[in-house]
C-alpha cells in the first residue's frame, strides 16, 4: 500500500515535469488529465482521519451500504491542536490517509504546500456545486474556478443570542444595527451587566465581523496573495469595538474558560455574536439560564442590510498521493450531502451542514427548549444564505491568529488598540509568508 | 502522602548531618533552634502539600458533580454526589473506548517501563563490571541521550518509522519507550558500588555463566536502583503525550492521556464531553499513585544513591 502511493507520488511527479505529455500507469494524474478520476478496480480501502464525534457512526453506515468502498475512520484532537501537524508530517512521510478533516481556515494552508487533490476534476464534484450554499463552495474552491479541494462539511453563520429575559425587563430594544447595540450595550452597563464579552483569542470571530462587513483579509490572483488586515472595513470593526472596549461596555474575561462560562451562566453577561455551532456551547456553559435566551439576526453595519458574518466550518479534502481519488471523493460527497449521514453528524457533534438542502433537516425545523422553544435554526438558515462568498483564508493563519490575538490581548488591558493588533499582525503575516516563499504583495 | 512528605522531612537532616541530629547529648540550644527551623519547614512544607493537592481535590469533586453542576456550584466542594453514576457513564460511553485506552496505557508503561528496566539495568552493570575497549565513550554517549528531550525526538523518530511502515501500530510507541539513557547512568553508577567484584568472581568459579550471574545474583543486588529506573521510566512512558500524537491515529491505539486529549480539543462543539473529561483524568492518574505508593520506599533509597554519588 505504502509502497503503491509513493509508486504513485513519483508517477505524479514525472507527470508535472513532463507537463502534458500522457502519463503512464498509475491511478492518479494532474487536472488536466481528462481521466484523473475514474474508478479503481476490485475493492478499495480508504483511511478517513476526522476528529468529529460520532463520525464513525456514519462512516460505518456508508460502509454497510458500498462493501466495495470500505472506509476506516482515523481520529486525533481536533486541527490546531494537533491533527494539521501531523497531516503535513504524514504528507512529508508518503502515509498521509486518503481523506481529511480541514477547516476551511486551514485549506489554503494545505493548498500551498501542495498536499491537495484537485477533486474538481471528478464529474460528480463538479456537479454537486449547486447542492451547496454558494459562500461554502468558494470556501473550498480558494478563488479558483474548477479546481475544488475539499468538500464542505458545516458552516458557522453567525447570529445574536442574547438574553430576552433580561433586554424585555429592562425595556431594551433587541439592536438590529452595530450603532443600536452600542446604545444597548450603555443601558445593560447602566443595569449592572455587559452586553457582551470580547473575546481577545478568537480572532476568527473578529473575522467573522470583517466578513459581514464586506471586508476582506486575503486574496489570491492566482500568482500571489495579497493581505489586508487593515482595509477599510477591519478598520471599521476594530475601532467599534475598540469604543466598547474603551468605554468598559463590553467584559473581557478569556473565552471558554470557567470565568467565561460562569459570566454568561450568572448573568453578567447578555448576549453573544456567535455561530450557529455556539447554540450547544451556551446550553451547557449557562445552565442555569436555560429558557431565557433568544437568538435574532446579526446586528448590521446599516439599517435594512441584511448581511451575516461566518464563524468556523470545515471540509472534508482528499490529501496528495491517494491512490482512489473517485472513491475517495464519492464518500467525501456522500458523508457531506446524504440526508443520513447529515442527520447523523447533526445528532453527534452539531454539525450544521454546508447543503442548502441540508439546511432543512427535520431536526433543524424543531424549537429549542433552551432558547424557550424558539426555531432558532430558521434564523441561522436565513443568515446562512446572507455571507459574502468572495472572503478568502490566508496560507498562514495559525499564525495570523496567533499575533493578532496577541495584540488584542494587549489592548484590551489598555495597551494599544485593536487597530494596532491588525496593523502589527499585517506586517508578521507577510513576514511569515515570505519566510516561506509564498509569493505575496507587500 | 502528606505524610510521606513530613515523615522525609524530619528524616531528612538526620541522615544529612547524622552527628548532630542522631546526637542524643546536644545542647538545648541547638534544640530549640532546631525545632523553630523544622516548624517552619513544616509550615512551607504544608503549604506547598496543599498547592500541589488542591488541583487534585478539584478535580475529584468535579468528577463528582453532574454536568449541569460542574460551572455552577463551587469548585472547591461537593454538590450532588454522581461520582459512581459518572464513572459508569464514561464507561459506557463509545463502547468503553475509555477502558481501552486506559489498557493501553497500562501495556505501554508497564511493559515498557519493564523492558526498559532490563536492558538499562543490563547495560549499566555491563558498563560497571567489564572492562573494555570504548566503554567510556559507549558511557558517554549515553549519557548525551540524557540531555536530547524526547519530544525533540519525536518528529525524527515518526520519519524513521514511517520508512519502516511502523507508524500507528503498537510499536511506534512501545520500541522508543524501552530506551532510558537516564536508567542506564543510574544502574551503572549504582551497579559499580552496591555489586562486588568479588561476587561475580565466586559465582563464576562456582561455574555461572555471566548472564545467569547477572539474572540471579547481580540483580537482587541492584533491585532498588532498578526499581527507581522503572518507576521513571513507567512515569515518563505514562506521561509521554507526544509521541502518541505523532504516531498514532487509530482511537484503539491511544494511549489514555492522549485520548483525554483529544477529547478536551473538542469540548467548544461538543461541551458534552466535558464531565467525561474530567473523570477520565482522575480516574488517569489512579495507576500513577499506586505505582508510586508500592515502590517508593525502594525508590527513595535507590534515587538517594544516585544522587549521592
Amino acid at each position: 500500500m505504502q509502497h503503491m502511493k509513493r509508486a504513485a507520488g513519483v508517477v505524479l511527479l514525472a507527470t508535472l515535469a513532463l507537463a502534458g505529455c500522457s502519463a503512464t500507469g498509475g491511478g492518479d494524474g494532474t487536472a488536466a488529465d481528462a481521466d484523473a478520476c475514474k474508478p479503481s478496480t476490485g475493492k478499495v480501502d480508504l483511511e478517513f482521519t476526522s476528529w468529529i464525534p460520532g463520525i464513525e457512526d456514519a462512516v460505518a453506515l456508508w460502509n454497510s451500504e458500498n462493501p466495495d468502498i470500505q472506509v476506516k475512520v482515523q481520529t486525533g484532537p481536533n486541527g490546531n491542536s494537533g491533527t494539521y501537524q501531523n497531516f503535513f508530517n504524514q504528507l512529508k512521510a508518503g502515509n498521509a490517509p486518503d481523506l481529511g478533516q480541514i477547516e476551511y481556515d486551514a485549506l489554503p494552508n494545505f493548498r500551498v504546500q501542495d498536499g491537495l487533490e484537485d477533486i474538481g476534476v471528478c464529474s460528480e464534484v463538479a456537479e454537486a456545486k449547486d447542492s451547496f450554499v454558494p459562500w461554502t463552495w468558494g470556501q473550498v474552491t480558494l478563488g479558483t474556478d474548477k479546481s475544488v479541494y475539499g468538500v464542505p462539511q458545516d458552516s458557522g453563520p453567525m447570529a445574536l443570542f442574547y438574553r430576552s429575559d433580561l433586554f424585555e425587563a429592562n425595556n431594551i430594544p433587541v439592536p438590529t444595527t452595530w450603532a443600536e447595540y452600542k446604545d444597548a450595550a450603555k443601558k445593560v452597563r447602566a443595569a449592572g451587566g455587559y452586553i457582551t464579552n470580547f473575546s481577545q483569542s478568537d480572532i476568527n470571530q473578529f473575522a467573522g465581523f470583517v466578513w459581514q462587513a464586506d471586508g476582506q483579509w486575503f486574496q489570491n490572483n492566482g500568482d500571489e496573495w495579497t493581505v489586508d488586515l487593515t482595509s477599510d472595513a477591519s478598520k471599521q470593526v476594530a475601532d467599534y469595538w475598540q469604543e466598547l472596549i474603551d468605554e468598559d461596555l463590553v467584559s473581557t474575561v478569556p473565552a471558554w474558560t470557567d470565568e467565561w462560562n460562569n459570566a454568561y451562566n450568572s448573568g453578567n453577561v447578555w448576549s453573544w455574536n456567535s455561530a450557529v455551532w455556539g447554540a450547544n456551547s451556551i446550553a451547557s456553559g449557562a445552565p442555569d439560564t436555560a429558557g431565557k435566551w433568544s437568538v435574532a439576526p446579526a446586528p448590521q453595519w446599516n439599517a435594512g442590510e441584511e448581511k451575516a458574518g461566518n464563524w468556523g466550518g470545515s471540509s472534508v479534502a482528499v490529501f496528495k498521493g491517494t491512490d482512489h481519488l473517485y472513491e475517495a471523493s464519492k464518500f467525501a460527497l456522500w458523508l457531506n450531502t446524504s440526508d443520513e449521514s447529515l442527520t447523523l453528524l447533526n445528532k453527534s457533534a452539531n454539525i450544521y451542514p454546508a447543503t442548502t438542502e441540508g439546511l432543512s433537516l427535520p431536526s433543524l425545523q424543531e424549537g429549542v427548549e433552551f432558547y424557550g422553544g424558539q426555531k432558532i435554526y430558521d434564523v441561522f438558515a436565513d443568515a446562512a444564505t446572507q455571507v459574502n462568498p468572495d472572503f478568502v483564508w490566508g496560507p498562514t493563519m495559525t499564525q495570523t491568529y496567533a499575533d493578532v490575538s496577541d495584540g488584542f490581548k494587549a489592548a484590551v488591558t489598555g495597551d494599544g488598540t485593536l487597530f494596532d493588533a491588525l496593523t502589527d499582525g499585517q506586517k508578521s503575516t507577510i513576514d511569515a509568508m515570505k519566510a516561506q516563499s509564498i509569493p505575496v504583495k507587500g | 502522602m502528606s505524610s510521606t512528605t513530613l515523615d522525609q522531612n524530619t528524616k531528612q537532616p538526620r541522615s544529612l548531618k547524622p552527628s548532630k541530629a542522631s546526637d542524643p547529648s546536644a545542647s538545648a540550644g541547638s534544640l530549640k533552634e532546631s525545632l523553630l527551623s523544622r516548624t517552619g519547614a513544616m509550615l512551607i512544607m504544608g503549604i506547598f502539600t496543599l498547592y500541589f493537592l488542591i488541583p487534585i481535590w478539584w478535580l475529584f469533586v468535579a468528577s463528582s458533580k453532574s454536568q449541569g453542576q460542574l460551572l455552577t456550584t463551587n469548585g472547591l466542594w461537593f454538590a450532588d454526589f454522581n461520582l459512581f453514576q459518572n464513572i459508569g457513564d464514561l464507561f459506557a460511553y463509545r463502547d468503553g473506548v475509555f477502558l481501552r485506552w486506559m489498557g493501553n496505557s497500562v501495556l505501554y508503561a508497564g511493559l515498557g517501563g519493564l523492558v526498559a528496566t532490563i536492558i538499562a539495568g543490563m547495560c549499566g552493570y555491563a558498563l560497571a563490571k567489564y572492562r573494555f575497549p570504548g566503554r567510556e565513550v559507549i558511557f558517554n554517549v549515553v549519557l548525551g541521550g540524557v540531555l536530547v528531550p524526547a519530544t525533540a525526538l519525536a518528529l525524527p523518530l515518526f520519519l524513521l518509522f514511517s520508512q519502516a511502515q511502523l507508524t500507528n501500530t503498537f510499536w511506534a510507541v512501545f520500541l522508543p519507550s524501552i530506551v532510558s539513557p537516564f536508567g542506564v547512568y543510574l544502574t551503572r553508577i549504582f551497579a559499580a558500588q552496591s555489586v562486588p567484584d568479588e561476587l561475580i568472581e565466586a559465582s563464576r568459579i562456582d561455574g555461572a555463566g555471566e548472564i545467569r550471574t547477572f539474572f540471579t545474583v547481580s540483580i537482587r543486588l541492584m533491585a532498588p536502583a532498578l526499581v527507581t529506573v522503572f518507576l521513571f521510566q513507567f512515569v515518563a512512558i505514562w506521561n509521554n503525550f507526544f509521541l502518541p500524537l505523532i504516531m498514532l491515529r487509530s482511537e484503539e491505539l491511544f494511549p489514555v492521556t492522549f485520548g483525554l486529549y483529544a477529547w478536551n480539543t473538542q469540548l467548544n462543539q461538543v461541551p458534552e464531553l466535558r464531565p467525561y473529561v474530567l473523570i477520565g483524568a482522575l480516574l488517569s492518574i489512579i495507576p500513577l499513585i499506586v505505582t508510586f505508593l508500592l515502590l517508593q520506599r525502594f525508590w527513595r533509597s535507590g534515587l538517594g544513591t544516585g544522587s549521592l554519588k
